[in-house]
């Protein structure tokens, strides 16, 4: 409950946490929500020497509509995208997904760029994001740059973030009238998914187009691009969500083995699709 | 019609709890809240390891750090300890009983022992010095099952018993096995019952103030039993009990693990004792998963015979019972609390049950929340739906061809003892009415039909549980080591207040304002005028507290007795000063009144203003107004009552539903409707708990996997359904009240309502077992074994 000692600066800008980072140097960490990285810091799990807090940034919460994409500031808490109007027009799987993390308190606090900073492969944000080919802005004292979702799960716990940069917005595409659904699988309400799939569904000419992501089935989010691929080629749906797991590397622990979740991802990439075609 | 002796104006309505004004508005004042000067912090070194022989513990890195006062290794305080911690009730002569130092020496027994205390300034600095204690561990093989803990060649949790095994309490009446080897129907099956944590909101906290100069010392801690805490530490530590004083402030709940004499107590007065300081330790969540006492951990091999047509003839059950590393105040006694329940609200014609406790290399077990109460009433009622399904019976009408007759005297019963009261078929059928029973088959019967991916199933659980603990003589006869009674003293002051001193020591539950309304009621008093006083040593010197049910059946009488006997002096002053006979004089509307003149009356405060100024007392009646009563209960008590669970299983994911839970209970008379029913809505949270989420997770190595809040399952409202709650009393024949107790029956009830009604979702496809919990994977791969083992 008690974290090691740390040094602990608020950042007035993304600059000025910038220049922070580099004086710290490189086993600092930058402090959005918290509430991924204080848990961890109060097990002693994560020892970060120095935090540069970057949660008032108020600047930096936004969520603005820029033609084909939205973008959303990186400070953007769960309980904005939960409760945007321009989120739930144009893209509402992220306002759903964004509903249904943790608790109030939860959502509260957690940001969409601590979400997916964090590189958790539970993250239901980070699945979704992946689902709708998300680009990331990274910004550093040389510039910024924008990373494609599918190059920016690298691993567990990392992303294409380097310790010297910091993400400042996520673009999102905007459905422009697909079907979507995101399955979420836990035994309580605030608990993290045991396995997610979202779905992102056109119909084109007799066969479907779908994009379908997974929460907590391998080392980062995955693309089931078998089960995209089993559709495209005219597979049904129920025959394409056999595939959902291929390819992946779901936990085994006791919150579900991994051949439990294995089956769970079919079941519930069906009801997915299912869900995505009938809206 | 006779006028009644007493106005029930309180007792059975729902007057708002008096504790929150001051708990809603932070004013509450708990362990953690009490900062007192020159206080240092304590912080326990704990093994890493379950099972570790403990080679050296090096204090001087960590003696160096900033802050840091002291650091005591297990050797370094062994001279502190005149006694090892307390075990109570060693429950058969050939116990192995272990020493149980509180701060381990030679070996640790599972992950989370005390193995170095850490003493600073500041509680952050004594953290911070406890990473650098350095322990050198020789890891050991673990036992981490009951089973494999009885296997020959099995590590040795206490080596110098030569076996894990703790004991062997047997109970037997009938000719059992005679019975069995004649009767038509043998039904066997094996139940387990996973271990809990029982998470109370607040976690452990004690501040130790010593008086040096007078070898006094004050500990506040969060515990339910300051009377016994002070009894057995006064013991362990070797202070005269006349020089230690136990204060239980507010405390933020307990489900039993806080009915514990705890290792950190002992230490903190050993260091208090050392450094002459004050000393407080607060306990971390994490470690409150480690160190505070589980609870369950029990596999029942339970048979019932029985006739073709499901009469029930004999009850035959064998139990291993995980103690854990250590015994603990009463580990060894907790299965005995259910000992008697094995054939619940049924009758039988032999009876026969046994325990077995086992050593293992995890957190010592002991009381949660029903204690030995739900592990019996989860074997009966899982055995008697199974008897159901094997004579082809409706599991409703099973359980009334078998229930006992209603009574309202003491009564016998298969096990030995005697039941108070009850009407166990009225109540199930109120349940069965409330719950619509008839529609509910007919929806399951369709949903079946069509192959619904939802299935819905019912299940049932008309339990019996026993409180009011206890007859200080049963208790002699079980070997517990205390007594079963509790204190009560109510002092009427000359203004007309009245201070009431309990023993009963409460946690959440309501006491003062439950209290308020007997004593307001007997005495006529206003109920705000009423002042409960308990938790102190020093205020209320006798007391046994409160747990297992108990507060209201023992102290609540202790009570009422202590009103009675004020009442019995009063009459006497009333009647001196109205001259008058203390025969014509009646006590009505909060007065005595001459008969026929009503309006010739004292009330209580005037006669304790009289008692007080005593000018005008009858002859050798002493001044004031003030009696104490100590009551012994001469019987358990027997709450009992139906409860109704329909559950919707999701059959491609195995996730279960509660969509309607009906509960009638008989708890005898109800003091205060809202707290019951308060009582009831928690318990039942808590059985649905056991049933579907909650599950302490280990390891083969012993590490405890489900090490938070994160993993460790507890059910918030939105896993719940709207309970419907319903009652069907039959007063208590133990006591003059008529009052049973509530605290528990919600938790004994629940598991195998819940339980059996995921079991009738799914038998049509075969299943017939799934351990608790019931959770989605478990129900998932039950229903794909019966399917056949497909994928
Ligand atoms: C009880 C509980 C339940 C939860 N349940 C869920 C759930 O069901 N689903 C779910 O998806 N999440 C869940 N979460 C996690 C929650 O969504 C977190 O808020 C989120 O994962 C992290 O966001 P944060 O703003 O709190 O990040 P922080 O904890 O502050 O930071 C996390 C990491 O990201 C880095 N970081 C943060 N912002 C940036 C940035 N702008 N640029 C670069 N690096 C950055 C930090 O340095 C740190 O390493 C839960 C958390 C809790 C405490």
């Amino acid at each position: 409950m008690i974290p090691e000692p740390f040094e602990y600066e608020v950042a007035e800008s993304a600059d000025h946490a910038l220049e922070l980072l580099g004086r710290f140097g490189t086993d600092a960490k930058l402090l959005a929500g918290g509430h991924s990285l204080l848990p961890l810091m109060k097990l002693r799990l994560a020892l970060p020497p120095a935090l540069v807090d970057i949660g008032r940034l108020s600047d930096l919460s936004y969520i603005r509509d820029n033609g084909d994409a939205i973008a959303v500031g990186a400070l953007t808490c769960h309980e904005d995208l939960q409760f945007s109007d321009v989120l739930k027009q144009h893209c509402p799987i992220v306002s759903h997904a964004a509903g249904e993390i943790g608790d109030p308190q939860v959502r509260h606090r957690g940001t969409i760029g601590g979400a997916v900073s964090h590189g958790d492969p539970a993250a239901d944000l980070a699945s979704v994001l992946l689902t709708l080919d998300a680009e990331f802005v990274i910004h550093s004292t040389s510039g910024d740059r924008v990373v494609p979702a599918a190059d920016f799960f690298k691993d567990l716990f990392e992303v294409d973030i380097s310790t010297q940069e910091m993400l400042t917005e996520i673009r999102i595409p905007k459905l422009q009238g697909a079907g979507w659904s995101y399955q979420k699988f836990h035994a309580r309400a605030q608990d993290w998914a045991v396995v997610g799939v979202a779905a992102v569904v056109n119909r084109s000419n007799g066969s479907i187009d779908a994009a379908v992501g997974l929460t907590t089935m391998g080392d980062t989010p995955l693309r089931a691009r078998a089960v995209e691929e089993a559709l495209s080629s005219g597979a049904d749906v129920a025959t394409a969500s056999q595939e959902a797991d291929r390819d992946t590397n779901p936990p085994d622990d006791h919150m579900g083995s991994a051949g439990y979740r294995r089956e769970l991802s079919k079941v519930l990439t069906r009801r997915a699709l299912e869900e995505s075609l009938s809206r | 019609m006779a006028r009644t002796e007493q106005a029930q104006r309180y007792v059975g309505g729902g007057v708002l709890r008096k504790e929150d004004p001051e708990l809603l508005t932070g004013q509450g004042k708990y362990t953690d809240d009490i900062v007192v000067p020159g206080m240092v912090w304590a912080i326990v070194v704990r093994s890493p390891f379950a099972h570790a022989r403990i080679n050296s513990v090096d204090t001087s890195r960590a003696g160096g750090m900033p802050g840091v006062i002291a650091v005591y290794s297990g050797a370094d305080l062994a001279s502190e300890w005149a006694g090892p911690l307390p075990m109570a009730w060693p429950v058969t002569e050939d116990i192995n009983n272990p020493p149980h130092w509180p701060v381990a020496k030679d070996k640790a027994r599972f992950a989370g022992d005390a193995v170095a205390v850490v003493v600073a300034e500041s509680r952050a600095q004594a953290k911070d010095a406890a990473a650098s204690v350095e322990v050198d561990y020789e890891a050991l093989d673990p036992v981490v099952g009951v089973e494999a803990a009885l296997r020959d060649g099995a590590p040795l949790v206490h080596d110098e018993f030569g076996t894990n095994k703790c004991y062997t309490w047997p109970l037997a009446d009938g000719e059992v096995d005679d019975v069995f080897a004649k009767a038509p129907v043998v039904v066997k099956e094996r139940y387990v019952h996973p271990r809990l944590i029982p998470n109370a909101i607040e976690p452990r906290a004690i501040v130790v103030q010593p008086v040096p100069s007078q070898g006094e010392f004050t500990m506040w801690s969060a515990t339910q039993v300051p009377h016994i805490a002070k009894v057995t530490l006064s013991i362990t530590l070797g202070i005269p009990e006349s020089k230690f004083r136990v204060i239980a402030p507010e405390v933020g709940g307990g489900f039993g693990s806080k009915l514990q004499v705890y290792a950190e107590e002992a230490i903190c007065l050993a260091v208090a004792r050392r450094l002459g300081r004050p000393v407080k330790w607060v306990e971390e969540r994490s470690e409150n998963y480690l160190a505070t006492h589980h609870g369950r951990g029990m596999i029942q091999d339970m048979e019932v015979a029985a006739t073709e047509e499901g009469k029930l003839l004999g009850v035959r059950a064998k139990m291993l019972v995980d103690m854990g590393g250590y015994l603990q105040l009463v580990t060894p006694g907790i299965p005995l609390l259910g000992a008697f329940l094995y054939a619940g609200p049924y009758s039988a014609e032999c009876y026969s049950v046994e325990f077995t406790g086992v050593f293992t290399n995890r957190t010592p077990t002991d009381a949660y929340r029903g204690a030995g109460r739900p592990e019996a009433t989860y074997a009966v009622e899982r055995i008697m739906d199974a008897l159901a399904r094997r004579v082809g019976k409706d599991p409703a009408e099973v359980r009334r061809m078998n229930f006992l007759p209603p009574f309202s005297e003491p009564t016998p019963t298969p096990s030995g003892l005697s039941f108070d009261s009850g009407n166990y078929e009225a109540t199930l059928d109120k349940a069965l009415e409330l719950v619509g029973y008839d529609e509910l088959r007919k929806e399951q019967a369709a949903r079946r039909e069509s192959k619904d991916v939802k299935q819905l199933g019912v299940g049932l659980s008309t339990y019996i549980e026993m409180c009011g603990l206890a007859p200080s003589q049963v208790l002699a006869s079980l070997r517990y080591v205390a007594g079963g009674w509790d204190s009560a003293t109510i002092r009427c002051h000359p203004t007309g207040k009245v201070t009431v001193l309990s023993g009963a020591t409460p946690h959440g539950q309501g006491h003062e304002t439950s209290w308020s309304q007997i004593v307001a009621d007997a005495l006529g008093i206003p109920f705000d005028d009423i002042e409960i006083l308990h938790g102190d040593t020093a205020v209320v010197p006798l007391g046994m507290d409160t747990y297992g049910s108990r507060s209201v059946s023992v102290g609540g009488v202790a009570i009422h007795h202590a009103a009675e006997r004020v009442k019995e002096k009063a009459r006497k002053i009333a009647a001196h000063e109205l001259e008058v006979a203390e025969d014509d004089l009646e006590f009505a509307d909060g007065k005595f009144q001459v008969k026929g003149a009503p309006d010739k009356a004292k009330s209580i405060p005037e006669v304790a203003f009289s008692a007080w100024t005593a000018h005008n007392l009858p002859e050798g009646l002493e001044p004031g107004l003030e009696e104490t009563y100590v009551f012994d209960p001469p019987n358990f008590t027997y709450p009992s009552g139906a409860h109704i669970c329909a559950v919707e299983i999701d059959t491609d994911t195995g996730k279960t539903e509660v969509v309607r839970y009906i509960a009638v209970d008989d708890c005898g008379t109800i003091i205060n409707p809202m707290i019951v029913e308060g009582q009831i809505r928690g318990g039942v949270a808590q059985g649905i708990a056991e049933a579907l989420f909650e599950e302490a997770v280990y390891d083969d190595n012993g590490t405890l996997l489900t090490s938070s809040m994160a993993t460790y399952a507890i059910p918030s409202a939105a896993e719940l359904p709207r309970f419907t709650l319903a009652g069907n009393v039959t007063p208590s024949s133990t006591n003059p009240l008529g009052v049973k107790g509530v605290g528990e029956a919600g938790t004994i009830a629940a598991p195998p309502a819940v339980v059996n009604a995921v079991i009738d979702a799914l038998s049509h496809f075969g299943v017939t077992e799934i351990d608790m919990p019931a959770t989605p994977e478990r129900v998932w791969n039950a229903i794909q074994n019966a399917k056949g083992g497909s994928k």
